[in-house]
């Protein structure tokens, strides 16, 4: 690869774990398997891991690119490098596809060795507690006892909030970006339309598609549709495509019209390509039953009381899904818990896409947090030579 | 017609204005372990700085991008906010001491401000500009706006919008409620004591509520 800010080739590693993992709806999953991509190298002291969390749609692949393989950079390859934001010459950073999700990480679509068929509907709902305790486990097969940071954005950003309160003294920084601390009435009524379009598919068949050898892609489609339009700003959305036509007229029929119709329909059918309809259900319920103040009868200051982290928080002032005033929620009740804790909040276009996006602010701010945690940690560069499969 | 330049709405809250001799004299002011709120704290080195000296610990807010990110490479818990928004992030006297350095000179809720540092803290210290500077005082007796080394900006054009002496200060805490703990005058980094409301460029206060 001739980009040096690439972490270049990458190959995911599956990991397999025979002890059993209670979840949070009170079901076991005797065993499971994880997919995980590590960039960088893990010093002697095992204490310059960074764990990256993804969130609805992505996976393990955060970073580089898979040899032979077109299109098929990491999702957040801008922030994960050799030099960048996220530096891999310093830091041994750790993406993990998570539980119940359609990456190689064991799901809906795996085969339950109970039965010998694929889970389907049967597959237990998880939630961001057991992704959490999945992550742990792993890190205990990296030898990684605490983690010099915790990062994600969204959903992702959920993880690294939980890894807080999960493992107070496992975890020395949080980085928790355009996330809130429970979603929203709002967006949990998204969340449930998108999986209606899914359920009322005639595909669907409760779930056990597989089984008739077909997927529910309408539906998936109609959900990916929903989604995209609330990552994006208002504003975003009408200086990508205002009311630009597809054609030269209107077509006064079921057609597209508008190039915003287009977008969304491409949009929705790719993703209908690639993603499972059953890990789309999971993973929007997981959104949904995000709340550590739900134990604590909806005190946010009580509940992150149990966190010891150093934060960095980071939301974007178009981010109308997941509004700064949510992750200010957060970084308020951090403070009245009297935690280190900085805050940015970033004026940025593009909804809550942004978060993946390029925006030399925003990196600038994540890269500064880094710079802190290596300081911190007496980190000193590695060589650059040491990318790809670590562990 | 002679073009004016606009005067621009999104001033930083925090011009820079050298030489700070406020600073040292803060520092002497901040018990050692206190809890610290910094208000517009810029590129965050002062509370670094009392972090390092009196192990202090808390927060810098501040608004602008640039500061944001230079607070986080000096090492402190920075928050960015529009203090125009008020503390409302902040609870009741969570601090023992918020400290507002050259800053109120450029803010429009000017009391507000001033009310919530009692709301947060215990103690309050405020630094600004002297208005009633002799220099000020000449160039408006000749017929022009001052423009000097402390405030270097036109009429126009300038993010300084609430401009006083000591004693208009004085009067708006006492109005509000505080008592004055401590007073210092400043000319070019050197103690004024002498006929400081005139010769002063930069006055210092400390001060906390009358009935806390």
């Amino acid at each position: 690869m001739s980009n040096p800010q690439s972490v270049g080739f990458v190959t995911p590693t599956l990991y397999s774990f025979t002890e059993p993992i209670k979840l949070a709806c009170g079901l076991t999953l005797p065993s499971y398997d994880l997919m995980v991509e590590t960039y960088g190298t893990l010093n002697a002291d095992k204490s310059n891991a960074v764990l990256v969390c993804h969130a609805l749609n992505a996976s393990h692949h955060v970073a580089g690119e898979y040899e032979g393989q077109e299109r098929s950079t990491g999702w957040w390859d801008n922030m994960v490098g050799p030099g960048k934001s996220l530096d891999t010459n310093r830091f041994f950073v750790v993406g993990v596809n998570n539980l119940g999700s359609c990456f190689g990480s064991t799901g809906p679509m795996s085969i339950n060795p109970a039965t010998g068929q694929p889970y389907g509907a049967s597959f237990p709902f998880v939630t961001v507690e057991d992704w959490v305790e999945a992550q742990a486990r792993l890190a205990d097969r990296l030898g990684i006892q605490q983690f010099a940071a915790v990062m994600g954005g969204s959903l992702g950003g959920m993880q690294a909030l939980q890894w807080g309160l999960s493992y107070p003294d496992r975890v020395r920084h949080c980085l928790v970006i355009a996330s809130t601390p429970k979603l929203s009435t709002q967006n949990i009524a998204f969340n449930e339309v998108a999986r209606q379009s899914i359920v009322s598919d005639p595909d669907f068949h409760g779930g056990d598609y597989y089984a008739h050898g077909v997927i529910p892609k309408r539906g998936l489609k109609l959900a990916r549709m929903i989604g995209h339009i609330t990552y994006l700003s208002g504003d975003d959305m009408s200086e990508k495509f205002g009311r630009t036509l597809k054609g030269d007229d209107y077509n006064y029929g079921l057609d597209v019209d508008f190039q915003v119709e287009s977008y969304l329909r491409y949009q929705g059918e790719k993703f209908a390509e690639y993603f499972d309809a059953n890990t789309y259900i999971l993973i929007t319920k997981a959104l949904d039953y995000f709340d550590p103040a739900r134990h604590t009868g909806g005190d946010l200051t009580l509940a992150l009381a149990k966190a010891k982290a150093k934060f960095l928080l980071v939301s974007f002032t178009t981010d109308w899904r997941f509004a700064p005033e949510r992750t200010r929620e957060i970084v308020e009740a951090l403070m009245a818990n009297k935690r280190d804790v900085t805050y940015a909040e970033i004026d940025a276009p593009h909804g809550h896409d942004a978060f993946l996006l390029t925006d030399e602010r925003y990196l600038a701010v994540v890269e500064g947090y880094f710079e802190r945690i290596a300081t911190e940690l007496n980190a000193t560069p590695l060589n650059a030579n040491n990318v790809g499969e670590s562990a | 017609m002679k073009n004016i330049t606009p005067v621009k709405k999104d001033f930083a809250p925090l011009p820079i204005i050298l030489p700070r001799a406020d600073l040292d004299l803060i520092e002497s002011w901040v018990p050692q372990g206190a809890r610290v709120l910094d208000l517009g704290c810029g590129d965050g080195s002062f509370l670094a700085r009392l972090m390092r000296n009196k192990n202090v610990t808390g927060y810098g807010v501040d608004i602008l991008d640039d500061n944001i990110q230079a607070s986080i490479k000096n090492g402190i818990n920075v928050i960015q906010q529009d203090l125009e928004a008020g503390l409302a992030m902040f609870d009741d006297h969570s601090f023992d001491v918020v400290i507002l350095s050259q800053t109120l000179q450029a803010m429009h809720n000017t009391e507000r401000i001033l009310k919530e540092i009692a709301r947060v803290g215990n103690e309050g210290i405020v630094s600004f500009p002297n208005f009633g500077h002799w220099y000020h005082v000449a160039s408006i007796a000749l017929g022009r706006m001052p423009v000097s080394k402390q405030m270097p900006y036109q009429w126009y054009d300038t993010p300084n919008i609430h401009l006083c002496t000591p004693k208009d200060f004085e009067a708006l805490i006492e109005q509000i409620g505080y008592t004055v703990l401590g007073k210092q005058l400043f000319l070019d980094g050197q103690v004024v004591e002498f006929l400081g409301h005139l010769r002063s460029t930069l006055a210092v206060y400390r001060f906390k509520p009358r009935f806390a």
